[in-house]
């Protein structure tokens, strides 16, 4: 199905290098409140630009979640918006903006679906409407980039809780996403497949927004942090600053480490 | 995490019939359990044919006679329903039960029936173990979609297939927060009334059904963020070969002979 869209800046230029002026992420006055009456957002603005990992750290509730399921159109019908590589989040760009922004769960159970790893990772390219072939390869390049391409043929309930991880991030970088977005990705790894999963992280040429309490993770991984505390952002800035304020830190239920 | 295994009736073997198609498979097995349903009562002979051409096609997947037999049991007690046979159908009178008031007797003609259907129920198990055994659970699912099962209904059976582990686990895990906390003071019994323990469970029934509520509306939320519009799309990895042929000819002249020699010799 061709969606008819207004021109959209890539995060990669024609040579594959990152073009750091884009805006990837772009929220405005973002206001949430579920069904329930619960407040969640209470006017979020956050820009990402292209490139960049960004940590979204604050307390258990705090709407990190929330603003992440804005992201991909999961949730909506706040007031405020969301533009995703300049392109606006509205119902008929949702096709087009589930393959650029790759939500990757907290927990891989809900992610993998499918009976085999396989299946999983081509869920998402296959839906996008893509030939065969293009589905094969991008299988086979994604659990490459993983390090799970003997894992193909495996049933996904037969891994392990950090192999499962991989498979999940496979899973969305498979649909070539231009950002990366992580609830709480080290949750629940013991500390090899935390180490695994932080370097594999690294190495990923993404832009990545990440939805965390593990600090030692973010000083490690994200040179920019943002803290979230009952629907609001209490502040954004460079890790290594935001890290030396114990009171802020403290104020927000975060630990200095 | 330890009851996975527990589900997978799954045995990797290299053999011929792992090999085969999947299609094949449960075309023939469905089938044989067709066929063998068909049979007319008491018709022994063909039973036993029957039973060799299944001991032969284990013995062909490397699966051993044992394990066939072994898992095959598990069917019997379903199969006992059918005791009210023995008293219900006309013919000689075998012997007489005196119960209370009533006066039931057996026949002859209710016995056969009863264990021709005893024989044929566990006939047909062990058909249904063979084709589990010697197929992975994606590759049976593809099978059912290729042989234009509708795809609702598979895709319910997969997502079975896929949180049945993850469902056993989180009952597991309630299981053992109750035994946890079950504990005895030293005056006094343990446990509780009748009522209060069947409460319990309710409620952890009601927990598990909320649980698998939330999880599905969590699992739906990570399909749609990939794209899923209601179709679902999968890849199709399988072709007929010539063996695959042959086999499905094979099983198909197999069952045809022994549905002619079971009415012919009874």
């Amino acid at each position: 199905m061709p969606i008819v869209h207004e021109p959209v800046a890539r995060c990669v230029d024609g040579w594959g290098r990152p073009a750091p002026d884009t805006l990837a992420l772009e929220v405005e006055d973002l206001h949430f409140a579920y069904p329930d009456g619960h407040v969640a957002l209470r006017g979020v603005s956050l820009q990402v630009h292209c490139g960049e990992k960004v940590a979204l750290v604050g307390p258990n509730g705090a709407g990190k979640s929330t603003l992440l399921l804005h992201l991909n159109g999961l949730l909506n019908g706040g007031q405020g918006s969301v533009r995703v590589m300049g392109m606006p989040v509205t119902t008929p760009n949702l096709p087009f903006i589930r393959a650029r922004v790759g939500l990757v769960f907290q927990n891989p159970d809900d992610q993998l679906f499918s009976p085999t790893v396989y299946e999983d990772v081509a869920f998402g390219p296959l839906h996008m409407g893509l030939p065969e072939e293009e589905v094969r390869r991008r299988v086979v390049q994604a659990l490459t980039q993983v390090g799970m391409a003997h894992y193909a043929d495996r049933l996904s309930y037969h891994l392990s809780m950090g192999e499962k991880k991989r498979v999940a991030i496979a899973t969305v970088l498979s649909m070539h996403p231009d950002i990366l977005v992580l609830d709480e990705p080290s949750a629940g790894l013991d500390p090899r497949a935390r180490r695994g999963l932080i370097n594999l992280l690294r190495t990923l040429p993404i832009t990545m927004l990440a939805s965390t309490h593990d600090m030692l993770m973010v000083r490690e991984l994200f040179p920019r942090m943002v803290i979230m505390d009952e629907g609001r952002i209490v502040a954004d800035g460079p890790t290594a600053e935001l890290l030396e304020q114990t009171e802020l830190l403290e104020a927000h239920g975060l630990e200095r480490l | 995490m330890m009851l996975h295994n527990a589900l997978d009736r799954y045995h990797d073997r290299p053999s011929s019939i792992h090999d085969l198609d999947p299609r094949v498979k449960v075309v023939v097995t469905l089938l044989g359990i067709f066929s063998v349903l068909l049979l007319p009562d008491g018709a022994w002979g063909a039973y036993f044919l029957v039973w060799c051409a299944v001991l032969a096609v284990a013995l062909v997947a490397r699966l051993g006679v044992g394990l066939v037999l072994r898992r095959s049991l598990v069917a019997l007690p379903f199969a006992l329903v059918a005791i009210t046979l023995v008293f219900t159908l006309p013919g000689r009178t075998l012997f007489t039960l005196q119960l209370g008031a009533w006066e039931i007797s057996a026949s002859d003609a209710g016995l056969v029936r009863f264990s021709s259907v005893l024989v044929r129920s566990w006939l047909s198990v062990q058909m249904a173990i063979l084709l589990v055994a010697t197929t992975r659970i994606p590759d049976l699912l593809h099978a059912l979609r290729h042989l234009h099962v509708p795809a609702l209904l598979v895709t319910i059976l997969a997502f079975m297939v896929r949180y049945l582990a993850v469902l056993l686990d989180e009952v597991t895990r309630l299981l053992r927060a109750r035994q946890a906390r079950s504990a005895a003071s030293a005056q006094g019994k343990a446990g509780g009334s009748l009522l209060w323990r069947a409460r319990v469970a309710g409620n952890m029934t009601g927990q598990l059904f909320l649980r698998s509520l939330e999880r599905s509306d969590r699992i739906y939320n990570a399909m749609v963020a990939r794209g899923f519009r209601g179709q679902y799309v999968t890849i199709n990895p399988h072709r007929m070969r010539r063996r695959d042929w042959m086999a499905l000819g094979l099983a198909f002249a197999a069952l045809t002979m022994i549905q002619w020699l079971g009415r012919t010799l009874s």
